[in-house]
């Protein structure tokens, strides 16, 4: 079941450069925030909405400098706190897409509380996750997606926590587009930057994302020629779960527990893979996919790994509210005062 | 034969009891049938912040004191000449209070060993003569009550419970007050449990009739309807009246209200209150914490709402970060402090009034808002429409600071004409020609540029950003103008806020210089004292930041200044500060307000022996 979303109609025909503001982008040269900025403007035209009814809200990090270049109305808030303010931007006018910038130690530290209950909520935002897995403005700290173990200037003997897990805390939370994709892949991000435009409810869109300076080469195994094939399992609707160069190895699923399987050895064929449903009721599939990042010897899923349709927060609030008018007419000011035990004075 | 009525002026009761009795539901019904009446109304509640402290504990002792006159009041009253005693323990709580010779109402039902034992009685104080200054009237108030509803298929239990009707019944008789509105609360309350309706409307007539019949009371009182101004009347409480003040603001600015809040103890009125209010289009975002009940009222004000968050003060100290971003983002919010006893979780469920200076300067870097306080239940009302105003048309943050005691206190409001309340002046640009996020009116407001205008797409935030333009700028000269240009602002306020006003002579010997809830005791208080010949005047602000442009001018005319404050002097610090005058402090941190008879004896010591003469 896709999402039934009313086509906006829209005289103006924009272009990737009526999104460009006209401020000097100042991030690192090399760094992975650039494609992102390049693709969230190519895509913009296909968002359906007019521009000025486009907002983009951010927190604090590098990430966060991302609505300065966008051409729309934008929010560069105070650190974490980026999905509450954008939940105030869409609960006080609901015609505006609200798009909210971040970054992993934005959303998933100092803003995990926000982010969770943005997802629980479903509200509708598009919350795109810059996950460099490191804290770059404050030059070079572990973050809460920085691997086990990771030296780092604030953990020079290695860090001992576990990180999270962006894809299942999303999920496990409540969001209803959940999908990852990579800097380096920019006909992907379109693709699920445009979708994630269409989605009516909290869309979390995980982008792995280069940081040259503090974490260089994080992504590299993923998102480079030689090693992404092997390493990657691009995920489809409807197409079983493949990867390698010659497209040869499969994942399969053994009760709740995936496998590789070798679709060479002569025991295995396509016919064995599993295959993908991004519309799964069910999250426990989409759980078990999330987790293939984490494990050893599978290769790291990206595209949507559940989109799925629940009534929104704004939209069942503002239904409420269109309810409770009906039911007892516009509310006015004698209605305020007087429902209640008045007595006259003379 | 017909009972003796007496008329009094002015009568004081408490309600005492255990957290469970409902003794805040038999003040309110007393309240709101007095109120009703046409006389003048002041309450207060006073209960435990653990929901059910042990039963016939001391710490589970909750109270509700009216205060009910033939004259213009404006207190909960000090002493209490009826105190209705449900429990020893509410007994030994509350006893401290009461006036000499008070009355005291008690269930001697309640004082068996055990319940004396938990009031950490070694002898009743019935049997001891402790009480002998009083005049104790026992009632077996249970055994009444249970009697009563004889015959009902409800457990013991439940016919215990009904035992707070009989009091209320009993009240209503010995201050010659109809019962029939409180049946008729009690049938729209209990239409589903005929049974439970049936019981409690049993219980309130037994206790009225048992006045009539019994040979204990041999006079009962009546106090006439107040001479008030005019006009349709109804009952508030402060958290209300902060409710009812911002949805009447949203009717006078024609933007929707938004509020983000987090609940908090005793501020969670104002929530629950505005989440009734859908007709109105009022939303209500009961969020997830406190950082995102401001950071969500910031983004709606950014989207074009009339944005409010509220809370008490470990709310506000959250909230902070957040407050700074509305300064230089200047974007108009309210924050409504109700103060409580700090620091940290301190004293949830009492009043105080120290976050004045959390409220002037809790920020980092120089983050001017503007600060408004009320000063009566009602004042909250009128104080919210001030605070929305100036927010709005001033575009930036309005801290609005009410307490405790206001919050859960109530008196009769005079319904004001909708027209007669100010008009909150609402521009949003919509012209793309010449406009920049910070370009500035003759008052350097800046546009409210609201998202869904076309051409006026514009980035804000909590950079630093260029005068005017508004883009991101690390310039040192503009960083410095734009901070003047924040507190010139704020500053700006002050042409537009009414001068302060002297109550009593205009110059003198003696001004008592107040904010917030202490005014109705300073009132009374110098009203009192100046019975004795002993003067004083007052001089009361509404404005805290910025102070109103002649408060100078007035401190000057008085040779001594007193300022009464429920904190460790905050207010003063501040006048002594900007005015450089030898403020007098008076301070009471107790998490109870001033008493009138407090501040009448506070004038005749700064004053002295020859009257200040």
């Amino acid at each position: 079941m896709e999402n039934k979303i009313d086509p906006v109609v829209t005289d103006v025909k924009y272009t990737a450069k009526d999104f460009a503001s006209d401020i000097d982008v100042k991030w690192c040269p090399g760094c992975g925030d650039y494609s992102i900025l390049a693709q969230v403007q190519r895509t913009s035209p296909d968002f359906g909405e007019k521009k000025e009814n486009i907002v983009w809200v951010s927190g604090i990090g590098c990430s966060s400098r991302f609505p300065y270049y966008m051409s729309t109305y934008g929010f560069h808030g105070i650190h974490g706190r980026a999905a509450a303010i954008a939940t105030g931007v869409k609960l006080a006018n609901k015609k505006l897409q609200v798009w909210v910038a971040t970054g992993d130690g934005d959303m998933l530290s100092i803003g995990g509380n926000h982010f969770i209950h943005a997802c629980r909520k479903n509200v509708d935002l598009k919350i795109l996750l810059f996950n460099n897995r490191i804290y770059g403005l404050t030059k070079g700290q572990y973050s809460p997606t920085s691997e086990k173990g990771k030296v780092t200037k604030s953990s020079p003997y290695g860090t001992v926590d576990w990180p999270f897990n962006a894809i299942k805390l999303a999920d496990g939370a409540g969001a209803t587009f959940i999908a990852r994709t990579m800097d380096r892949d920019p006909k992907h991000m379109q693709e699920m930057l445009t979708r994630a435009s269409k989605h009516k409810g909290l869309a979390f869109i995980e982008v792995y994302q280069n940081c040259p300076i503090f974490n260089d080469g994080a992504y590299f195994h993923l998102t480079e020629k030689e090693t992404k094939p092997e390493n990657v399992l691009v995920l489809e609707h409807n197409k079983p779960l493949v990867f390698g160069a010659n497209k040869d190895k499969g994942i399969k699923l053994d009760g709740i527990n995936p496998v590789v399987i070798d679709l060479n050895d002569g025991k295995h064929s396509i016919n064995d893979c599993w295959v993908h449903d991004e519309f799964d009721d069910n999250p426990t599939r989409g759980f078990i996919l999330a987790r293939l990042s984490d494990l050893p010897g599978f290769p790291t899923p990206v595209g949507v790994f559940r989109q799925y349709n629940k009534p929104t927060y704004d939209g069942d609030y503002m239904k409420q509210i269109e309810h409770i008018k009906a039911q007892k007419g516009e509310g006015t000011y004698d209605r305020l005062m007087f429902s209640t035990t008045t007595w006259e004075v003379s | 034969m017909a009972k003796q009525v007496q008329i009094l002026e002015d009568v004081t009761v408490r309600f005492a009891g255990d957290s469970g009795d409902g003794m805040q539901l038999t003040g309110s019904q007393f309240t709101d049938t007095t109120a009703s009446l046409g006389t003048d109304v002041g309450t207060l509640p006073d209960f435990p912040a653990e929901i059910r402290a042990p039963a016939g504990s001391l710490a589970g002792v909750s109270g509700f004191q009216i205060h009910f006159s033939s004259n213009d009041i404006q207190t909960p009253g000090d002493s209490p000449d009826v105190l209705v005693a449900m429990n020893p323990a509410a007994l030994k709580v509350n006893l401290k209070d009461l006036k000499p010779n008070a009355t005291i109402i008690i269930n001697t039902n309640s004082f068996d060993a055990k319940n004396l034992k938990l009031a950490n009685y070694d002898v009743s104080p019935l049997e001891d003569g402790s009480l002998s200054g009083f005049n104790v009237v026992p009632v077996e108030l249970t055994k009444l009550t249970v009697t009563a509803l004889d015959g009902l298929s409800l457990s013991p239990k439940e016919k215990d419970k009904c035992k707070n009707f009989f009091a209320l019944g009993l009240m209503y008789w010995l201050y010659n007050r109809p019962i029939e509105k409180t049946l008729l609360w009690l049938e729209s309350k209990f239409k589903k449990k005929p049974e439970i309706l049936e019981a409690n409307q049993r219980a309130l007539k037994a206790g009225f009739y048992y006045g009539e019949t019994t040979e204990i009371f041999t006079t009962r009182y009546d106090v006439k309807p107040a001479k008030l101004p005019p006009g349709v009347y109804r009952n508030v409480s402060g958290n209300e009246a902060v409710a009812l003040g911002f949805v009447t603001a949203s009717l006078r600015a024609g933007i929707p209200l938004f509020l983000g809040s987090y609940p908090i103890t005793p501020a969670s009125e104002i929530l629950q209150e505005l989440s009734k209010y859908k007709d109105f289009g009022v939303v209500t975002f009961q969020a997830e914490d406190e950082i995102a009940g401001i950071a969500s009222a910031i983004g709606a004000a950014f989207a074009g709402s009339l944005a409010l968050t509220t809370t008490s003060g470990p709310g506000l100290s959250l909230k902070t970060e957040a407050i700074g971003l509305a300064v230089i983002t200047e974007l108009p919010i309210v924050i409504v402090d109700v103060q409580r006893g700090g620091p940290s979780t301190g004293l949830p469920t009492k009043t105080e009034q120290a976050d004045l200076f959390q409220a002037m300067y809790g920020r980092h870097g120089e983050a001017p808002v503007v600060v408004l306080a009320a000063r009566s239940p009602v004042d909250c009302f009128h104080a919210s429409i001030e605070a929305a105003k100036i927010a709005v048309e001033f575009m930036t943050p309005v801290i609005l600071l009410t307490d405790g005691y206001l919050a859960f206190g109530s008196e009769p409001m005079k319904i004001p004409k909708l027209e007669e309340l100010p008009k909150i002046n609402v521009e949003f640009r919509k012209d793309p020609e010449g406009f920049y996020p910070y370009m500035r009116n003759e008052n350097l407001v800046r546009p409210w540029a609201i998202p869904g205008t076309p051409g006026l797409e514009h980035r804000i935030g909590g950079l630093e950003k260029k005068d005017v333009y508004g883009n991101i700028s690390y310039e040192p000269e503009n960083h410095e103008k734009m901070i003047n240009n924040r507190k010139e602002k704020i500053e700006k306020v002050q042409t537009v806020i009414p001068d302060i006003e002297v109550e009593g002579d205009q110059s003198g010997e003696l001004l008592i210089l107040s904010w917030g809830s202490t005014y109705g005791a300073i009132k009374e208080g110098i009203r009192k004292a100046a019975a004795d010949g002993y003067k004083a005047s007052h001089a009361h602000l509404r404005y805290i930041h910025p102070f109103p442009k002649n408060l100078g001018e007035v401190l000057k005319n008085f040779k001594k200044v007193l300022i009464p404050e429920m904190n460790k002097g905050q207010l003063a610090t501040i006048i002594r500060s900007t005015y450089l005058i030898d403020a007098i402090q008076y301070n009471k941190v107790k998490g109870q307000p001033f008493k009138i008879a407090e501040i009448q004896n506070k004038i005749y010591e700064v004053l002295g022996g020859e009257n200040g003469k």
